[in-house]
């Protein structure tokens, strides 16, 4: 009993333990406030933050962005990993490209599309969706080509349709790999919109990031980071929560 | 018993391409199936059985010859494959309804007759139970549920009791043969066991080693229903001398 009750909040009890030994650290070493604040510093920007309802634009802006580009970037991923999965041809065509896209690192091409996309919502929906995209299509293309061939055989002694061989058995077959990579570019979409704001921008956890650092306000800085590491962690809990729901027989 | 033929098969072949190189697995086969019965094709492995049978069920394209189902419609048709061929992500019930909802049956007649099947392979109590918790014998009569439940026309066995132990496959050899006698399809079932096809079959084709011909096509005499004590009897032992010398 005291075993299993340990186990399931050790990482509740840990986080209870590290805030102490953050506010000690603070009192011991006597860092300047701007430098290195104390949780209760956190704590207070954190409120006078949400009161003056800043927080709550900011970060509100930048679910936004994520959501946007994960929906758009997953879309994409899982439609042409299909096609991928399918035609071989296809694959070694955009293989080249694909990868290459995967070696530059996203940071680099950020300011370029900002430069063509402008300062608003558009070119950090498009790095977020680049960044979601990638681990999405190779899970999707994993996914499909791992249904079993006998269970095609299946359906087409049953005559089913090319919609019904969708439906009814490529996309659940593949659907634990799929959403394994939505988990990943959920919390990959996070950092999407980040580099995107902080490249330029007027809003968001990443403007506000920014700001805080400029002017030496580092307890808004920890403030927008608590905010995005929530974001992630939400984002990341959702669809753990979709894999419970759909994938009951796995248990 | 109906003799007009429900299936025609004529000079029938089927040639593997490969890269560079040719596999004959079928050459010339002709065959007429009368409806309700049961036949069953008997060879070694490597006669082209289940390709005899994937042609049949349209999975792959014969190189030449016909084949010319009598049913007035194209046929729905039945398959049960070594393996179960589960969906791992469905429940038993799921499973052996999903012919009713690919044909788009209404929910509760498909619901309603997916419990019918449950109850005839033997199966109550486990409608909710995943894949993964059935045993080879019980996820086999799954697929057997699944096989017959939207009615086929022609029902395809490809050697479905293969990857059972003895016992097991003896005791659904039983069961089969109780469940063709209540619902008397047309029935092709492919194997390499003799036993399984004198216990089971009204006809025993026998195929050659690749590529595969028609060696012998004999009638089985042996009373109906068949229990399990008919494969001690004179007559089903010289049925099974008979079948051994054909094979090679």
């Amino acid at each position: 009993m005291m075993k299993t009750f340990f186990t399931r909040y050790l990482g509740i009890i840990s986080i209870v333990f590290a805030i102490p030994i953050w506010q000690l650290i603070v009192r011991l070493s006597g860092l300047p406030k701007f430098i290195l604040p104390s949780p209760l510093d956190v704590y207070l920007r954190f409120v006078t933050a949400v009161t003056d309802g800043s927080l709550l634009i900011h970060t509100g802006h930048t679910l936004l962005e994520i959501l946007l580009g994960l929906f758009f970037g997953a879309c994409f991923a899982t439609i042409l990993g299909y096609f991928l999965a399918k035609s071989r041809a296809l694959e070694k065509i955009l293989a080249p490209y694909l990868v290459a896209s995967q070696a530059i690192p996203i940071v680099a091409v950020a300011p370029l599309l900002i430069l063509w996309f402008g300062s608003g919502l558009a070119p950090k929906v498009l790095i977020c969706a680049l960044i979601v995209f990638f681990p999405v299509l190779v899970n999707t293309i994993v996914g499909v080509r791992a249904v079993p061939p006998a269970l095609y055989d299946l359906m087409k002694a049953l005559k089913a349709t090319r919609w019904q061989i969708l439906f009814k058995l490529e996309l659940p077959a593949s659907l634990p790999v799929l959403l394994g990579g939505l988990r990943i570019g959920a919390t990959l979409s996070v950092i999407g919109a980040i580099v995107g704001e902080l490249v330029n921008a007027k809003q968001g956890l990443g403007f506000l990031l920014k700001v805080g650092d400029f002017q030496y306000d580092t307890a808004m800085v920890f403030v927008a980071i608590l905010m995005l590491i929530t974001l992630a962690l939400s984002l990341y809990g959702i669809v753990t929560l979709l894999e419970k729901k759909f994938l009951k027989w796995m248990k | 018993m109906n003799s007009n033929p429900a299936l025609v098969v004529k000079d029938l072949s089927v040639v593997f391409e490969d890269d560079n190189a040719e596999l004959q697995a079928l050459e010339n086969i002709s065959f007429a199936l009368r409806a309700r019965e049961f036949v069953c094709f008997l060879g070694p492995s490597g006669s082209g059985k289940t390709t005899l049978l994937r042609a049949i069920a349209g999975l792959i394209q014969p190189t030449a010859g016909e084949i010319d189902f009598r049913f007035g419609r194209p046929p729905k048709i039945g398959m049960v494959f070594q393996q179960p061929n589960l969906m791992v992500w469905r429940s038993v019930l799921d499973n052996i309804k999903l012919p009713l909802e690919l044909e788009d049956v209404d929910k509760n007649i498909a619901e309603e007759k997916s419990k019918e099947l449950i109850d005839l392979v033997g199966l109550n109590g486990f409608e909710r139970s995943y894949p993964r918790d059935l045993s080879g014998g019980m996820a086999q009569r799954v697929g057997i549920a699944r096989a017959l439940i939207h009615d086929p026309d022609l029902l395809l066995l490809d050697e479905p009791f293969a990857a059972l132990d003895a016992l097991t496959r003896e005791r659904m050899w039983g069961e089969l043969s109780n469940i063709w006698q209540a619902k008397r399809k047309t029935v092709v079932l492919v194997t390499h066991s003799i036993n399984e096809a004198l216990f089971l079959a009204d006809r025993v084709l026998v195929l050659t080693q690749r590529p595969g011909r028609i060696k012998l096509d004999l009638e089985v005499s042996l009373p109906r229903p068949r229990a399990d004590d008919i494969r001690y009897t004179s007559q089903f032992g010289e049925l099974a001398k008979k079948l051994r010398a054909a094979i090679e």
